[in-house]
Protein backbone atom coordinates (compact mmCIF):
# COMPACT_ATOMS: atom_id res chain seq x y z
CA UNK A 1 0.00 0.00 0.00
CA UNK A 2 1.48 3.36 -1.00
CA UNK A 3 1.39 6.30 1.42
CA UNK A 4 -1.17 7.89 -0.88
CA UNK A 5 -3.46 4.88 -0.63
CA UNK A 6 -2.96 4.69 3.11
CA UNK A 7 -3.41 8.34 4.01
CA UNK A 8 -5.21 10.27 1.30
CA UNK A 9 -7.16 8.00 -0.99
CA UNK A 10 -9.90 7.16 1.52
CA UNK A 11 -10.71 10.86 1.80
CA UNK A 12 -10.42 11.49 -1.94
CA UNK A 13 -12.64 8.58 -2.88
CA UNK A 14 -15.38 8.75 -0.29
CA UNK A 15 -17.53 11.67 0.63
CA UNK A 16 -18.50 10.19 3.99
CA UNK A 17 -14.82 10.15 4.94
CA UNK A 18 -14.45 13.81 4.00
CA UNK A 19 -17.51 14.75 6.02
CA UNK A 20 -16.20 12.81 8.99
CA UNK A 21 -12.84 14.58 8.66
CA UNK A 22 -14.45 18.02 8.65
CA UNK A 23 -16.63 16.95 11.58
CA UNK A 24 -13.72 15.86 13.77
CA UNK A 25 -11.80 18.99 12.77
CA UNK A 26 -14.62 21.22 14.01
CA UNK A 27 -15.01 19.14 17.17
CA UNK A 28 -11.28 19.32 17.85
CA UNK A 29 -11.26 23.13 17.68
CA UNK A 30 -13.87 23.42 20.42
CA UNK A 31 -13.05 20.37 22.52
CA UNK A 32 -9.31 21.10 22.69
CA UNK A 33 -9.43 24.33 24.72
CA UNK A 34 -12.39 23.17 26.82
CA UNK A 35 -10.47 20.04 27.77
CA UNK A 36 -7.44 22.11 28.77
CA UNK A 37 -9.54 24.27 31.10
CA UNK A 38 -11.35 21.25 32.55
CA UNK A 39 -7.97 19.71 33.31
CA UNK A 40 -6.49 22.89 34.81
CA UNK A 41 -9.58 23.40 36.97
CA UNK A 42 -9.21 19.80 38.23
CA UNK A 43 -12.54 19.00 36.60
CA UNK A 44 -11.28 16.25 34.29
CA UNK A 45 -13.98 13.90 35.46
CA UNK A 46 -16.69 16.54 35.24
CA UNK A 47 -16.72 16.20 31.45
CA UNK A 48 -17.29 12.49 31.86
CA UNK A 49 -20.11 13.04 34.32
CA UNK A 50 -21.72 15.61 32.04
CA UNK A 51 -21.52 13.24 29.10
CA UNK A 52 -23.56 10.72 31.08
CA UNK A 53 -25.92 13.45 32.18
CA UNK A 54 -27.02 14.39 28.66
CA UNK A 55 -28.13 10.83 27.90
CA UNK A 56 -31.74 11.09 29.13
CA UNK A 57 -32.22 14.31 27.17
CA UNK A 58 -31.00 12.69 23.97
CA UNK A 59 -33.08 9.61 24.80
CA UNK A 60 -36.20 11.71 25.37
CA UNK A 61 -35.67 13.40 22.02
CA UNK A 62 -35.22 9.97 20.50
CA UNK A 63 -38.39 8.72 22.17
CA UNK A 64 -40.41 11.62 20.83
CA UNK A 65 -39.03 11.92 17.33
CA UNK A 66 -36.87 8.88 16.61
CA UNK A 67 -33.36 9.40 15.27
CA UNK A 68 -33.99 13.08 14.77
CA UNK A 69 -31.06 15.50 14.99
CA UNK A 70 -32.91 18.53 16.32
CA UNK A 71 -34.95 16.65 18.92
CA UNK A 72 -31.96 14.77 20.33
CA UNK A 73 -29.79 17.89 20.35
CA UNK A 74 -32.33 20.03 22.14
CA UNK A 75 -33.11 17.24 24.61
CA UNK A 76 -29.44 16.70 25.39
CA UNK A 77 -28.80 20.40 25.73
CA UNK A 78 -31.71 21.07 28.05
CA UNK A 79 -31.01 18.16 30.38
CA UNK A 80 -27.25 18.78 30.32
CA UNK A 81 -27.69 22.43 31.30
CA UNK A 82 -30.21 21.48 33.98
CA UNK A 83 -27.74 19.07 35.53
CA UNK A 84 -24.84 21.55 35.28
CA UNK A 85 -26.79 24.43 36.78
CA UNK A 86 -28.57 22.20 39.33
CA UNK A 87 -25.30 20.77 40.59
CA UNK A 88 -23.77 24.27 40.69
CA UNK A 89 -26.69 25.69 42.65
CA UNK A 90 -26.69 22.83 45.17
CA UNK A 91 -22.92 23.26 45.60
CA UNK A 92 -23.16 27.01 46.22
CA UNK A 93 -26.34 27.03 48.29
CA UNK A 94 -25.68 24.04 50.59
CA UNK A 95 -22.81 22.39 52.45
CA UNK A 96 -22.29 19.80 49.69
CA UNK A 97 -19.25 20.29 47.44
CA UNK A 98 -19.62 20.53 43.68
CA UNK A 99 -18.16 17.10 42.85
CA UNK A 100 -20.55 15.29 45.18
CA UNK A 101 -23.61 17.17 43.97
CA UNK A 102 -22.63 16.64 40.34
CA UNK A 103 -22.17 12.91 40.97
CA UNK A 104 -25.66 12.73 42.45
CA UNK A 105 -27.23 14.60 39.56
CA UNK A 106 -25.50 12.73 36.76
CA UNK A 107 -26.15 9.28 38.23
CA UNK A 108 -29.86 10.01 38.52
CA UNK A 109 -29.78 11.41 35.00
CA UNK A 110 -27.93 8.40 33.57
CA UNK A 111 -30.29 5.86 35.16
CA UNK A 112 -33.24 7.81 33.83
CA UNK A 113 -31.67 7.84 30.37
CA UNK A 114 -31.20 4.08 30.24
CA UNK A 115 -34.79 3.53 31.38
CA UNK A 116 -36.05 5.88 28.68
CA UNK A 117 -33.95 4.29 25.94
CA UNK A 118 -35.08 0.80 26.87
CA UNK A 119 -38.73 1.90 26.99
CA UNK A 120 -38.67 1.98 23.23
CA UNK A 121 -36.00 1.29 20.67
CA UNK A 122 -33.87 -1.79 20.14
CA UNK A 123 -30.33 -2.33 21.38
CA UNK A 124 -29.05 -1.06 18.05
CA UNK A 125 -30.55 2.38 18.69
CA UNK A 126 -29.01 2.45 22.15
CA UNK A 127 -25.63 1.68 20.62
CA UNK A 128 -26.09 4.58 18.24
CA UNK A 129 -26.79 7.01 21.06
CA UNK A 130 -23.94 5.69 23.18
CA UNK A 131 -21.29 5.43 20.49
CA UNK A 132 -22.33 7.75 17.65
CA UNK A 133 -21.77 7.36 13.94
CA UNK A 134 -19.01 9.65 12.74
CA UNK A 135 -19.16 8.00 9.30
CA UNK A 136 -22.84 8.83 9.00
CA UNK A 137 -22.59 12.59 9.54
CA UNK A 138 -24.99 14.43 7.24
CA UNK A 139 -25.05 18.10 6.25
CA UNK A 140 -27.34 19.13 9.08
CA UNK A 141 -25.11 17.50 11.70
CA UNK A 142 -22.02 19.04 10.16
CA UNK A 143 -23.61 22.48 10.29
CA UNK A 144 -24.65 21.90 13.88
CA UNK A 145 -21.13 20.93 14.93
CA UNK A 146 -19.62 23.87 13.06
CA UNK A 147 -22.07 26.28 14.65
CA UNK A 148 -21.33 24.91 18.12
CA UNK A 149 -17.60 25.28 17.52
CA UNK A 150 -18.02 28.87 16.35
CA UNK A 151 -20.07 29.78 19.39
CA UNK A 152 -17.55 28.02 21.63
CA UNK A 153 -14.51 29.85 20.27
CA UNK A 154 -16.18 33.26 20.48
CA UNK A 155 -17.50 32.61 23.98
CA UNK A 156 -14.11 31.38 25.14
CA UNK A 157 -12.50 34.58 23.88
CA UNK A 158 -15.04 36.56 25.91
CA UNK A 159 -14.60 34.68 29.20
CA UNK A 160 -10.89 33.91 28.79
CA UNK A 161 -9.56 36.28 31.47
CA UNK A 162 -12.02 35.42 34.24
CA UNK A 163 -11.66 31.73 33.38
CA UNK A 164 -7.88 31.87 33.78
CA UNK A 165 -8.10 33.98 36.92
CA UNK A 166 -10.78 31.76 38.44
CA UNK A 167 -8.32 28.86 38.11
CA UNK A 168 -5.18 30.61 39.35
CA UNK A 169 -6.53 32.80 42.11
CA UNK A 170 -10.31 32.66 42.67
CA UNK A 171 -10.15 34.81 45.81
CA UNK A 172 -8.49 37.59 43.86
CA UNK A 173 -11.05 37.39 41.06
CA UNK A 174 -13.95 37.66 43.48
CA UNK A 175 -12.21 40.59 45.19
CA UNK A 176 -12.04 42.65 41.98
CA UNK A 177 -15.13 41.52 40.09
CA UNK A 178 -18.30 39.49 40.29
CA UNK A 179 -18.02 37.87 36.85
CA UNK A 180 -16.46 34.69 38.32
CA UNK A 181 -19.75 32.87 38.87
CA UNK A 182 -21.17 33.86 35.50
CA UNK A 183 -18.06 32.79 33.64
CA UNK A 184 -18.10 29.43 35.45
CA UNK A 185 -21.69 28.77 34.36
CA UNK A 186 -20.88 29.91 30.82
CA UNK A 187 -17.92 27.53 30.77
CA UNK A 188 -20.02 24.57 31.95
CA UNK A 189 -22.63 25.41 29.30
CA UNK A 190 -19.93 25.31 26.64
CA UNK A 191 -18.87 21.88 27.87
CA UNK A 192 -22.45 20.64 27.59
CA UNK A 193 -22.83 22.23 24.15
CA UNK A 194 -19.71 20.52 22.84
CA UNK A 195 -20.62 17.17 24.33
CA UNK A 196 -23.98 17.39 22.59
CA UNK A 197 -22.21 18.28 19.34
CA UNK A 198 -19.79 15.44 19.91
CA UNK A 199 -22.34 12.76 20.65
CA UNK A 200 -23.68 12.76 17.11
CA UNK A 201 -20.22 11.88 15.89
CA UNK A 202 -18.70 9.94 18.77
CA UNK A 203 -21.64 9.09 21.00
CA UNK A 204 -22.37 10.40 24.48
CA UNK A 205 -19.77 8.24 26.17
CA UNK A 206 -16.84 8.96 23.89
CA UNK A 207 -17.45 12.65 23.10
CA UNK A 208 -15.59 13.54 26.26
CA UNK A 209 -12.57 11.55 25.07
CA UNK A 210 -11.76 14.10 22.40
CA UNK A 211 -11.76 16.74 25.15
CA UNK A 212 -9.71 15.14 27.88
CA UNK A 213 -7.15 12.91 26.16
CA UNK A 214 -5.61 15.61 23.93
CA UNK A 215 -5.57 18.07 26.86
CA UNK A 216 -3.81 15.58 29.12
CA UNK A 217 -1.39 14.72 26.30
CA UNK A 218 -0.57 18.37 25.63
CA UNK A 219 0.32 18.88 29.31
CA UNK A 220 3.43 16.75 28.74
CA UNK A 221 4.69 19.08 26.01
CA UNK A 222 3.82 22.62 27.08
CA UNK A 223 4.03 24.74 30.22
CA UNK A 224 2.32 27.72 28.63
CA UNK A 225 -1.45 28.09 28.45
CA UNK A 226 -1.69 29.36 24.86
CA UNK A 227 0.61 26.61 23.66
CA UNK A 228 -1.38 24.03 25.64
CA UNK A 229 -4.60 25.05 23.95
CA UNK A 230 -3.08 25.07 20.45
CA UNK A 231 -1.45 21.68 21.02
CA UNK A 232 -4.66 20.16 22.39
CA UNK A 233 -6.54 21.27 19.27
CA UNK A 234 -3.82 19.84 17.04
CA UNK A 235 -3.64 16.53 18.88
CA UNK A 236 -7.42 16.19 18.87
CA UNK A 237 -7.55 16.79 15.14
CA UNK A 238 -4.61 14.47 14.46
CA UNK A 239 -6.26 11.72 16.51
CA UNK A 240 -9.50 12.28 14.61
CA UNK A 241 -7.88 12.00 11.20
CA UNK A 242 -5.70 9.01 12.18
CA UNK A 243 -8.63 7.30 13.91
CA UNK A 244 -10.76 7.62 10.78
CA UNK A 245 -8.01 6.00 8.70
CA UNK A 246 -7.58 3.16 11.19
CA UNK A 247 -11.31 2.62 11.14
CA UNK A 248 -11.34 2.64 7.33
CA UNK A 249 -8.45 0.24 6.83
CA UNK A 250 -9.16 -2.20 9.64
CA UNK A 251 -12.93 -2.02 9.74
CA UNK A 252 -13.00 -1.00 13.42
CA UNK A 253 -15.81 1.21 14.75
CA UNK A 254 -14.91 4.83 14.00
CA UNK A 255 -15.64 6.59 17.31
CA UNK A 256 -13.67 4.21 19.51
CA UNK A 257 -10.85 4.15 16.93
CA UNK A 258 -10.46 7.92 17.20
CA UNK A 259 -10.37 7.79 20.98
CA UNK A 260 -7.91 4.88 20.95
CA UNK A 261 -5.53 6.82 18.72
CA UNK A 262 -5.82 9.76 21.14
CA UNK A 263 -5.14 7.25 23.93
CA UNK A 264 -2.03 6.02 22.13
CA UNK A 265 -0.77 9.61 21.84
CA UNK A 266 -1.44 10.03 25.56
CA UNK A 267 0.50 6.88 26.39
CA UNK A 268 3.50 8.03 24.36
CA UNK A 269 3.35 11.45 26.03
CA UNK A 270 3.31 9.91 29.51
CA UNK A 271 6.48 8.02 28.60
CA UNK A 272 8.40 10.49 26.47
CA UNK A 273 6.83 13.92 27.10
CA UNK A 274 9.58 16.48 27.76
CA UNK A 275 7.52 18.40 30.32
CA UNK A 276 7.42 15.91 33.19
CA UNK A 277 7.14 12.62 31.28
CA UNK A 278 8.46 9.40 32.84
CA UNK A 279 11.67 9.20 30.82
CA UNK A 280 12.57 12.84 31.47
CA UNK A 281 12.12 12.16 35.18
CA UNK A 282 14.03 8.88 35.31
CA UNK A 283 16.92 10.05 33.14
CA UNK A 284 17.21 13.77 33.83
CA UNK A 285 19.71 15.90 31.91
CA UNK A 286 22.59 17.54 33.78
CA UNK A 287 21.67 20.47 35.93
CA UNK A 288 22.54 24.04 34.94
CA UNK A 289 24.86 26.49 36.63
CA UNK A 290 22.19 29.04 37.55
CA UNK B 1 -9.29 63.25 57.50
CA UNK B 2 -12.70 61.99 56.41
CA UNK B 3 -13.79 58.51 57.50
CA UNK B 4 -13.29 55.79 54.87
CA UNK B 5 -14.87 52.84 56.70
CA UNK B 6 -17.27 52.96 59.64
CA UNK B 7 -18.16 49.95 61.77
CA UNK B 8 -21.52 50.39 63.46
CA UNK B 9 -22.07 47.85 66.21
CA UNK B 10 -20.69 45.27 63.81
CA UNK B 11 -20.94 41.54 64.51
CA UNK B 12 -19.36 39.07 62.11
CA UNK B 13 -19.17 35.33 62.55
CA UNK B 14 -19.88 31.81 61.47
CA UNK B 15 -22.98 29.71 62.15
CA UNK B 16 -24.37 32.40 64.51
CA UNK B 17 -21.21 32.31 66.67
CA UNK B 18 -19.63 35.77 66.70
CA UNK B 19 -15.96 36.10 65.70
CA UNK B 20 -16.06 39.91 65.82
CA UNK B 21 -18.54 41.10 68.43
CA UNK B 22 -20.20 44.55 68.57
CA UNK B 23 -17.36 46.51 67.00
CA UNK B 24 -17.89 50.24 66.63
CA UNK B 25 -15.41 52.73 65.23
CA UNK B 26 -14.07 54.25 62.08
CA UNK B 27 -11.01 54.12 59.90
CA UNK B 28 -10.09 57.53 58.52
CA UNK B 29 -8.69 57.93 55.04
CA UNK B 30 -4.90 57.67 55.00
CA UNK B 31 -4.65 55.59 58.18
CA UNK B 32 -1.92 53.00 58.58
CA UNK B 33 -3.59 50.59 60.96
CA UNK B 34 -2.25 47.37 62.44
CA UNK B 35 -4.78 44.76 63.56
CA UNK B 36 -3.38 42.58 66.34
CA UNK B 37 -4.74 39.95 68.68
CA UNK B 38 -4.47 36.26 69.55
CA UNK B 39 -5.30 33.51 67.05
CA UNK B 40 -9.03 33.24 66.59
CA UNK B 41 -9.60 36.84 67.68
CA UNK B 42 -11.49 37.75 64.49
CA UNK B 43 -8.75 39.63 62.63
CA UNK B 44 -9.11 37.84 59.27
CA UNK B 45 -12.87 37.76 59.75
CA UNK B 46 -12.91 41.55 60.03
CA UNK B 47 -11.01 41.88 56.73
CA UNK B 48 -13.44 39.46 55.06
CA UNK B 49 -16.27 41.60 56.35
CA UNK B 50 -14.72 44.73 54.85
CA UNK B 51 -14.29 43.02 51.46
CA UNK B 52 -17.91 41.92 51.55
CA UNK B 53 -17.07 38.20 51.36
CA UNK B 54 -18.72 37.72 54.74
CA UNK B 55 -22.09 39.36 55.46
CA UNK B 56 -22.54 40.83 58.97
CA UNK B 57 -24.58 38.85 61.52
CA UNK B 58 -25.53 42.22 62.98
CA UNK B 59 -24.73 45.91 62.63
CA UNK B 60 -23.23 47.56 59.58
CA UNK B 61 -20.06 48.30 57.70
CA UNK B 62 -20.31 51.62 55.88
CA UNK B 63 -17.91 52.04 52.97
CA UNK B 64 -17.60 55.76 52.24
CA UNK B 65 -17.38 56.42 48.53
CA UNK B 66 -15.90 53.16 47.33
CA UNK B 67 -17.06 49.75 46.15
CA UNK B 68 -15.94 46.39 47.58
CA UNK B 69 -14.26 45.71 44.24
CA UNK B 70 -12.05 48.80 44.63
CA UNK B 71 -10.22 47.22 47.57
CA UNK B 72 -6.80 45.64 47.09
CA UNK B 73 -6.95 42.57 49.35
CA UNK B 74 -4.15 40.12 50.08
CA UNK B 75 -5.66 37.17 51.96
CA UNK B 76 -3.70 35.07 54.42
CA UNK B 77 -1.69 32.38 52.61
CA UNK B 78 -3.23 33.47 49.29
CA UNK B 79 -4.83 30.56 47.48
CA UNK B 80 -2.83 30.75 44.28
CA UNK B 81 -2.87 27.51 42.27
CA UNK B 82 0.84 27.29 41.62
CA UNK B 83 0.51 24.38 39.21
CA UNK B 84 -1.37 26.60 36.75
CA UNK B 85 0.72 27.33 33.63
CA UNK B 86 1.01 31.09 33.96
CA UNK B 87 4.11 33.26 34.32
CA UNK B 88 4.96 36.04 36.74
CA UNK B 89 4.27 38.80 34.22
CA UNK B 90 0.75 37.61 33.41
CA UNK B 91 -0.15 37.05 37.06
CA UNK B 92 1.06 40.52 38.04
CA UNK B 93 -0.74 42.17 35.11
CA UNK B 94 -4.04 40.87 36.53
CA UNK B 95 -3.67 43.76 38.96
CA UNK B 96 -4.87 45.97 36.11
CA UNK B 97 -8.26 44.22 36.11
CA UNK B 98 -10.27 47.24 37.28
CA UNK B 99 -8.78 49.25 34.44
CA UNK B 100 -8.66 46.61 31.67
CA UNK B 101 -11.59 44.35 32.60
CA UNK B 102 -12.62 41.57 30.23
CA UNK B 103 -11.34 43.03 26.98
CA UNK B 104 -9.26 46.14 27.64
CA UNK B 105 -5.86 45.96 26.00
CA UNK B 106 -2.63 46.32 27.91
CA UNK B 107 -0.88 49.22 26.22
CA UNK B 108 2.57 50.71 26.32
CA UNK B 109 1.84 52.75 29.46
CA UNK B 110 0.48 49.67 31.21
CA UNK B 111 3.53 47.65 30.30
CA UNK B 112 5.70 50.35 31.80
CA UNK B 113 3.62 50.22 34.98
CA UNK B 114 3.96 46.44 35.16
CA UNK B 115 7.73 46.70 34.69
CA UNK B 116 7.91 49.38 37.39
CA UNK B 117 5.83 47.27 39.81
CA UNK B 118 8.09 44.25 39.24
CA UNK B 119 11.18 46.41 39.78
CA UNK B 120 9.69 47.79 42.97
CA UNK B 121 9.41 44.33 44.52
CA UNK B 122 12.84 43.31 43.22
CA UNK B 123 11.65 40.84 40.59
CA UNK B 124 13.31 42.15 37.42
CA UNK B 125 14.31 39.20 35.29
CA UNK B 126 11.51 37.01 36.68
CA UNK B 127 8.91 38.09 34.09
CA UNK B 128 8.74 34.79 32.22
CA UNK B 129 9.21 32.47 35.19
CA UNK B 130 6.25 30.07 35.65
CA UNK B 131 4.72 30.75 39.07
CA UNK B 132 5.19 27.09 40.01
CA UNK B 133 8.96 27.62 40.14
CA UNK B 134 8.90 30.49 42.66
CA UNK B 135 9.80 30.26 46.33
CA UNK B 136 7.26 31.32 48.94
CA UNK B 137 8.94 34.70 49.42
CA UNK B 138 9.17 35.33 45.69
CA UNK B 139 5.48 34.55 45.28
CA UNK B 140 4.67 37.01 48.04
CA UNK B 141 6.69 39.65 46.14
CA UNK B 142 4.65 38.84 43.02
CA UNK B 143 1.42 39.35 44.94
CA UNK B 144 2.71 42.68 46.28
CA UNK B 145 3.54 43.79 42.72
CA UNK B 146 -0.05 42.98 41.81
CA UNK B 147 -1.27 45.08 44.76
CA UNK B 148 0.87 47.96 43.47
CA UNK B 149 -0.84 47.74 40.07
CA UNK B 150 -4.29 47.68 41.65
CA UNK B 151 -3.61 51.28 42.64
CA UNK B 152 -6.29 51.12 45.36
CA UNK B 153 -7.28 53.67 47.99
CA UNK B 154 -7.77 50.90 50.53
CA UNK B 155 -5.31 48.02 50.92
CA UNK B 156 -5.96 45.06 53.23
CA UNK B 157 -3.08 42.75 54.14
CA UNK B 158 -3.67 39.55 56.11
CA UNK B 159 -0.41 38.41 57.76
CA UNK B 160 1.59 39.58 54.76
CA UNK B 161 5.05 38.94 56.25
CA UNK B 162 4.61 35.44 57.63
CA UNK B 163 7.50 33.10 56.76
CA UNK B 164 9.51 35.75 54.91
CA UNK B 165 13.25 36.35 55.34
CA UNK B 166 14.45 39.65 56.80
CA UNK B 167 15.41 41.20 53.44
CA UNK B 168 12.11 40.40 51.78
CA UNK B 169 10.20 41.67 54.78
CA UNK B 170 12.15 44.94 54.90
CA UNK B 171 11.61 45.57 51.20
CA UNK B 172 7.90 44.81 51.27
CA UNK B 173 7.52 46.88 54.42
CA UNK B 174 9.09 49.82 52.60
CA UNK B 175 6.33 49.46 50.03
CA UNK B 176 3.71 49.64 52.80
CA UNK B 177 5.34 52.83 54.14
CA UNK B 178 5.26 54.33 50.66
CA UNK B 179 1.56 53.54 50.30
CA UNK B 180 1.04 55.36 53.58
CA UNK B 181 3.01 58.40 52.34
CA UNK B 182 0.89 58.42 49.19
CA UNK B 183 -2.18 58.83 51.35
CA UNK B 184 -3.57 55.32 50.85
CA UNK B 185 -5.33 53.58 53.71
CA UNK B 186 -3.62 50.35 54.77
CA UNK B 187 -4.98 47.78 57.25
CA UNK B 188 -2.59 44.95 58.09
CA UNK B 189 -3.10 41.93 60.32
CA UNK B 190 0.22 41.36 62.12
CA UNK B 191 1.67 39.32 65.00
CA UNK B 192 5.07 40.96 65.34
CA UNK B 193 4.54 43.65 68.01
CA UNK B 194 8.04 45.13 67.57
CA UNK B 195 7.33 45.63 63.88
CA UNK B 196 3.95 47.17 64.63
CA UNK B 197 5.43 49.57 67.19
CA UNK B 198 8.15 50.61 64.75
CA UNK B 199 6.00 51.19 61.69
CA UNK B 200 2.29 51.45 62.47
CA UNK B 201 1.04 54.65 64.14
CA UNK B 202 -2.35 53.16 65.02
CA UNK B 203 -3.41 49.72 66.25
CA UNK B 204 -6.66 47.87 66.77
CA UNK B 205 -6.21 45.17 69.40
CA UNK B 206 -8.92 42.63 68.78
CA UNK B 207 -10.07 39.71 70.88
CA UNK B 208 -13.51 39.18 69.38
CA UNK B 209 -14.37 42.66 70.68
CA UNK B 210 -12.08 45.66 70.43
CA UNK B 211 -9.81 45.55 73.51
CA UNK B 212 -8.10 48.77 72.42
CA UNK B 213 -8.08 50.99 69.37
CA UNK B 214 -5.80 53.98 69.15
CA UNK B 215 -2.15 55.03 69.08
CA UNK B 216 0.00 51.91 68.94
CA UNK B 217 1.94 52.57 72.16
CA UNK B 218 -1.29 52.68 74.15
CA UNK B 219 -3.10 49.90 72.33
CA UNK B 220 -0.19 47.50 72.80
CA UNK B 221 0.50 48.40 76.44
CA UNK B 222 1.16 45.41 78.76
CA UNK B 223 -2.24 45.75 80.46
CA UNK B 224 -4.17 45.76 77.19
CA UNK B 225 -2.22 42.79 75.87
CA UNK B 226 -2.96 40.91 79.07
CA UNK B 227 -6.67 41.73 78.66
CA UNK B 228 -6.60 40.40 75.11
CA UNK B 229 -4.88 37.19 76.25
CA UNK B 230 -7.60 36.42 78.73
CA UNK B 231 -10.61 36.90 76.54
CA UNK B 232 -12.45 33.61 76.12
CA UNK B 233 -12.49 32.83 72.41
CA UNK B 234 -14.05 29.36 72.43
CA UNK B 235 -17.51 28.78 70.98
CA UNK B 236 -20.00 27.64 73.55
CA UNK B 237 -22.71 25.33 72.28
CA UNK B 238 -24.99 26.44 75.08
CA UNK B 239 -24.46 30.15 74.37
CA UNK B 240 -27.70 32.11 74.56
CA UNK B 241 -28.73 34.52 71.80
CA UNK B 242 -26.90 37.83 72.32
CA UNK B 243 -29.14 40.45 73.95
CA UNK B 244 -26.91 43.51 73.41
CA UNK B 245 -28.91 46.17 71.60
CA UNK B 246 -28.31 45.91 67.87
Amino acid sequence: MTPYEALLQPFVDFEFMRRALVGVFALALGAGPLGVFLMLRRMSLTGDAMSHAILPGAALGFLVAGLNLAAMTIGGLVVGLMVAVGAGVVARATELKEDASLAAFYLISLALGVVIVSARGSNLDLLHVLFGTVLGIDDATLLLIAAITTVTLIALAVIWRPLVLDCVDPTFLSSVSRVGGASHIAFLSLVVLNLVGGFHALGTLLAVGLMMLPAATARFFARDLTLLVALAMLIAFGSGAAGLLVSYHFGTPSGPSIILVAGLAYGLAVLFGPAGGLVSRLAPRRHLEA
Amino acid sequence: MAPLISFENLTLGYERHPAVHHLTGEVREGTLLAICGPNGAGKSTLLKGITGVLAPLGGHIVRHGFDVHDIAYLPQGAEVDRSFPIDVYDLVSMGLWRRAGLFGGIGRADRARIAAALAEVGLEGFERRPIGTLSGGQLQRVLFARLVLQDARLILLDEPFTALDATTMTELLELVRRWHREGRTVLAVLHDFDLVRAVFPETLLLARRAVAWGPTAEALSPEKLKDAQHMGLAWRDDAAPCETAA
